[in-house]
C-alpha cells in the first residue's frame, strides 16, 4: 500500500497551509494534532472493513472496534449450512486479522452514546470517546410485531437471520425432523437484510429434503406479493430441481403465530409446521436509535453517501444494513459502504474533501443447489445525492451454473479476507 | 493569479479544502475486492487483478463492455466504469506488487 500513502502525503502537503480551516473535529495544526480518534460500533462486513482501511489508508488515526462477539460468523454462505451443505466452522472467523492492522478490538457491548459530546458507554462501564463515530450493528429483529412470538416462543421458534447459534439451533431442528415433514418459513416485507436471502433457505432446505428427507415439503409464507430478488431464476431452479417440494404463498403476512403448535395464522387460514422458521420485521439497530440517527420513521437511517455521515447528527456515521438507501441490505454493499466511509472519514480528519461522486458495487450470489448458484450485480454512481446504475450496469445471471457456485465460494474467501485480513 | 486560485478553490467545493482525487482510484480499486480478494489479491477462483499488465486490463475491461469476452458478472461491472476510470485502475493494479 506504499503507492497510495505516497499519494496522499502529497496531497497533505500541498494542503497543508489550507488544512486548520476546515474546522473538522481531531483537526488542528498538522503535525501538532493530537491522534485523531474513530469508533467503529460492530465487527460485521460494515464495521470491520472501515475500521481496517482507515488504518491502510491513515495508519496515524487510532481506530477502536467495539463488538459483543468473540467471533464473526457470517450470514451470507450461513443458508449452506441449513441445507448440510458447511457447517458453522466454515462460516465462522476471528478477529486477530483486524488487530494486525493495528485495530484496538474491545469486546463489549454499546449501552448508550452522547453525541453531543461525543463519548461511547458501554455495558462494562467503560467509555470510549471519539472524533468520528460508525454505527455499523446491522439490524434489530422485531418479533415483538408479531403476536405470538414473544420470549417463550423464541426458544423453540428460530429466526437465524443473523448467522450464529440460531443457525445451528435450525440445522438441528431439520435434521431431527421425520421424512414427511413440514418447513414452514415466513418471510418479512421490504426492506429487509439480504433480499434474495430467504429464496436461497428454501432452495437449500429443498435441496437437503431432495437428498434425505424426499417425502417432505417447504410452505414459504411470504409477506411481499411477490418473490423480491432473482425471481426467474429461483422459480427456473425451484421447477427444475425441487417440483412439486416447494409451495410458494405471495402476500401472506403473518397476523400471529402459535409457538407450541408451531402454527402460523393467516388472514384465511392456518399452516402448520413440523419446523418452523420466521423471519420478523426489522430496522436497524437499536444503538443507532440511541444516538439519534434512526431518522427514517424510526426505522433506518439516512446519511449523507459521500461520507455516510448521519443526516441528523454530526460526527456520526451509519453504514451497512442500517442506513435507508436503494442499494439492496448485502454483504458486498456493506463491505464497500464501508469503504466509502473510511475514505471520507480520512479525508475529513486531515481536513481534505471527500469524493463527491463514488461508485459503489453489488454482487450477490445465492445457491440454488448443493452445486450451482445465481447472482445479481450492479454498479451505482453518486449523481447529487441519488444514486444511479449506468445503462448495462445492473443484472442477473442468464441461468444457473456450476461455475457461479465456484465463483460464490471465491466471493467468499475473498470478502472474509478483505473484510477480517484473513 | 490569486484570484485564479481562489476561484478554483471555490469551484472545488469548500475553501480550504482540497478535492480527494487521488482517493477516488483508491476506493473504486478497492470495490473490487470483495471478488477479486484485497489489493486485487484473490485467494479463490476469481482470478487475481494484483500486477496485471496495464494493456491487457484496459483490453478485457473494453471486451467485457462489448461482450467480446463473454463473461458471468463482469460485463455489468465494466459498463459501470467510464473509460478513464478503467485507465486508472489498470494503473492501479498494474502498480500492485
Amino acid at each position: 500500500m506504499a503507492f497510495n500513502r505516497r499519494d496522499f502525503l502529497k496531497i497533505s502537503a500541498g494542503a497543508a497551509g489550507a488544512a486548520t480551516l476546515g474546522g473538522l473535529s481531531g483537526c488542528a495544526t498538522p503535525g501538532a494534532r493530537a491522534k485523531a480518534k474513530v469508533v467503529v460500533v460492530g465487527g460485521g462486513f460494515g464495521g470491520a472493513t472501515c475500521a481496517r482501511y482507515i488504518k491502510i489508508w491513515d495508519p496515524g488515526i487510532d481506530v477502536t472496534v467495539i463488538e459483543m462477539n468473540d467471533k464473526f460468523v457470517s450470514c451470507p454462505f450461513s443458508n449452506t449450512v441449513l441445507g448440510g451443505i458447511s457447517d458453522m466452522e466454515d462460516i465462522t472467523h476471528g478477529y486477530d486479522g483486524l488487530k494486525k492492522d493495528g485495530v484496538r478490538l474491545v469486546k463489549d457491548e454499546v449501552v448508550g452514546i452522547d453525541a453531543a459530546k461525543r463519548v461511547v458507554k458501554c455495558k462494562s462501564g467503560a467509555t470510549f470517546n471519539y472524533d468520528r463515530l460508525v454505527l455499523s450493528g446491522g439490524i434489530e429483529l422485531r418479533p415483538e410485531l408479531i403476536p405470538g412470538f414473544d420470549a417463550a416462543a423464541q426458544q423453540t421458534v428460530m429466526h437465524a437471520w443473523k448467522a450464529g447459534p440460531q443457525t445451528a439451533t435450525l440445522r438441528k431442528q431439520l435434521e431431527a425432523m421425520p421424512n414427511g415433514g413440514v418447513f414452514v418459513i415466513s418471510i418479512p416485507g421490504m426492506p429487509y437484510r439480504c433480499p434474495p436471502g430467504p429464496y436461497e433457505r428454501i432452495s437449500m432446505v429443498a435441496n437437503y429434503f431432495k437428498q434425505k428427507k424426499p417425502k417432505s415439503k417447504v410452505i414459504a409464507l411470504d409477506t411481499n406479493s411477490d418473490i423480491v430478488s432473482k425471481k426467474g431464476l429461483f422459480m427456473a431452479a425451484w421447477d427444475k430441481h425441487y417440483k412439486g417440494m416447494i409451495e410458494y404463498r405471495p402476500s401472506s403476512k403473518p397476523v400471529r403465530i402459535d409457538a407450541k403448535t408451531r402454527t402460523v395464522v393467516l388472514d384465511v387460514e392456518d399452516v402448520k409446521a413440523d419446523v418452523l422458521n420466521v423471519i420478523p420485521p426489522m430496522r436497524a439497530h437499536a444503538m443507532t436509535a440511541a444516538a439519534g440517527v434512526r431518522n427514517d420513521n424510526d426505522n433506518w437511517c439516512k446519511v449523507n453517501f459521500t461520507t455516510l455521515e448521519s443526516t441528523a447528527v454530526p460526527y456520526v456515521h451509519v453504514i451497512g444494513d442500517s442506513i435507508s438507501a436503494p442499494t439492496p441490505k448485502s454483504g458486498s454493499m456493506a463491505n464497500n459502504y464501508g469503504k466509502i466511509c473510511a475514505a471520507a472519514i480520512v479525508e475529513l480528519i486531515n481536513g481534505r474533501q471527500p469524493d463527491a461522486s463514488p461508485v459503489i458495487t453489488n454482487t450477490c450470489f445465492s445457491a440454488t443447489t448443493g452445486h450451482t448458484a445465481i447472482h445479481v450485480a450492479a454498479v451505482w454512481r453518486l449523481e447529487g445525492d441519488k444514486w444511479v446504475t449506468p445503462k448495462g450496469a445492473s443484472g442477473v445471471s442468464k441461468e444457473e451454473s456450476e461455475m457461479e457456485w465456484a465463483y460464490m465460494t471465491g466471493w467468499a474467501k475473498n470478502i472474509w479476507a478483505d473484510t477480517l485480513n484473513l | 493569479m490569486k484570484q485564479t486560485i481562489v476561484l478554483a478553490l471555490l469551484a472545488a467545493g469548500t475553501l480550504g479544502m482540497v478535492s480527494a482525487q487521488a482517493a477516488d482510484v483508491r476506493v473504486m480499486a478497492a470495490n473490487c475486492a470483495y471478488c477479486h480478494g484485497p489489493d486485487g489479491k484473490s485467494q479463490g477462483p476469481i482470478p487475481s487483478l494484483a500486477g496485471l499488465d496495464k494493456g491487457y486490463f484496459i483490453q478485457q475491461m473494453k471486451d467485457f463492455k462489448s461482450g467480446e469476452r463473454p463473461s458471468v458478472v463482469m460485463q455489468k461491472h465494466a459498463l459501470g466504469y467510464t473509460e478513464e476510470e478503467c485507465r486508472k485502475l489498470a494503473e492501479w493494479f498494474a502498480a500492485v506488487k
